[in-house]
């Protein structure tokens, strides 16, 4: 009689060390921007304040977490054909969700992040940690994985958040960390620091994720490409 | 003139990937021959100048505020405003045109079809088609031929940086670059040179 007693698997608890690495992995060695090339478009376009970021970053982080889950729990009930068209449904309704939310709480950093919210919908990360993961995978791990790619976003846009408000206008969260006496301007000719609007445009976004990719690489060589 | 404006305004100065960065994944992923990014851009610019002027009609007769008086009267319909459904609708229309264009360019154009087999699908959650639909919604276009010029425009645009960066990597790949920077990082740092090569265009006016 025991000799046929099934071994029960031992239970695995909530942070065990595989679930652990789920979040923890997305921060560096598979991070979904520098590493898995998904969700750049509005990585760079949403950094000029470290605010409009956070927001950013929150909203994917959100919506990457439900649109896990809620496939997860439907993954053995939606047919593998129609998959992609679930999808997109279910992530559009999230989105949905966030940008009225968005526009009821924080109208001004709505406006200034204007197409980019509802192209939340086309961000890679979502769609991608949907596919790969979370057909695969039970509610719980899924939530983990979408909060660590999201986590994992989310420094990427607050490095480049913090480095593009403060070198360019000397501010951080909307508030003056530079004081205005070290600032130079007409009024003000004794400044010693002179305000680098380049950084500001678009082009110089890209050059800061190249070299954050640089930084990232020489540091971590195992991510380097032959 | 104002929709020549619009187009070449499109092409140069808004540039999809330098202005607003969108498309970058599948502009990354896909830049490697020049051949497939001739591929992609061209199948971009027809997705792009199809779905961007059948949202516009969507937009303008069902979705804005008091767009529907053709239907109940303008009394009635003043009040009605389902923008908030722009985002399920817009991505539909996206979703329903690309697999329209595969089935077709399976069935008419099979050697087309098998160089660009897997990049078609992309198209979908390609992030300069459904830009293009949001941004014609938030600058109001006032006619369906300036928002198409837009949509032609910014599809020649996004067409002309993938076509630019794969040529260029073609050719990097005999240079020295330093070993962390390889592949991804110099990509987006050329990215960024020919950014601020198209920024000298910001002065045209027409």
């Amino acid at each position: 009689m025991s000799t046929t007693e099934v071994k029960k698997a031992p239970k695995e608890g909530l942070f065990s060390k595989k679930n652990r690495k789920l979040i923890t992995d997305p921060l560096n060695d598979s991070n979904p921007v520098t590493v898995q090339v998904l969700g750049i478009c509005s990585a760079l376009a949403v950094t000029v304040q470290v605010k409009n970021a956070f927001v950013m970053a929150a909203s994917v982080t959100a919506v990457t977490i439900l649109g896990n889950v809620l496939m997860s729990l439907m993954r053995n009930i939606v047919p593998n054909r129609i998959r992609i068209i679930v999808q997109l449904v279910v992530v559009a309704a999230l989105v949905i969700i966030v940008d009225q939310t968005l526009k009821a709480f924080v109208y001004d950093v709505s406006k200034q992040l204007s197409v980019f919210v509802g192209l939340i919908i086309t961000n890679c990360i979502i769609m991608g940690r949907i596919e790969a993961f979370a057909l695969g995978n039970k509610p719980w791990p899924s939530v983990l994985d979408g909060l660590g790619n999201g986590l994992g976003y989310g420094i990427v846009l607050m490095t480049l958040g913090v480095v593009r408000e403060l070198f360019g206008s000397g501010k951080l969260w909307g508030a003056q960390v530079l004081p205005e006496s070290w600032i130079y301007s007409v009024n003000n000719p004794d400044g010693w620091y002179v305000l680098n609007n380049f950084i500001i445009l678009p082009p110089m976004a890209l050059m800061l994720v190249g070299l954050y990719i640089w930084i990232q690489r020489a540091r971590n060589t195992k991510l380097i490409e032959s | 003139m104002e929709v020549l404006n619009i187009f070449i305004k499109a092409i140069f100065i808004d540039n999809m990937i330098f202005a607003f960065f969108l498309g970058m994944c599948s502009y990354l992923a896909v830049s490697k021959s020049v051949k497939t990014a001739i591929g992609l851009g061209a199948a971009v610019i027809f997705v792009l100048g199809m779905t961007v002027p059948l949202n516009y009609l969507l937009e303008n007769y069902l979705l804005k505020p008091g767009a529907l008086s053709w239907l109940l009267g303008e009394k009635e319909a003043a009040g009605i405003d389902l923008s908030f459904l722009s985002f399920i609708l817009f991505i539909a229309v996206v979703a329903a045109f690309v697999q329209l264009v595969e089935m077709s360019v399976e069935k008419f154009l099979p050697a087309l079809y098998g160089a660009l087999g897997i990049f078609l699908p992309l198209i979908a959650v390609n992030c300069s088609i459904l830009g293009g639909a949001l941004f014609m919604q938030e600058r109001q276009y006032p006619s369906i031929l300036h928002a198409t010029s837009f949509a032609v425009g910014s599809g020649i645009g996004w067409a002309i940086a993938i076509i630019l960066l794969a040529a260029i990597r073609e050719r990097i790949r005999y240079s020295h670059v330093p070993a962390p920077l390889r592949g991804l990082g110099i990509s987006f740092i050329l990215t960024g040179l020919m950014g601020i090569a198209f920024m000298s265009f910001m002065g045209i006016k027409f």
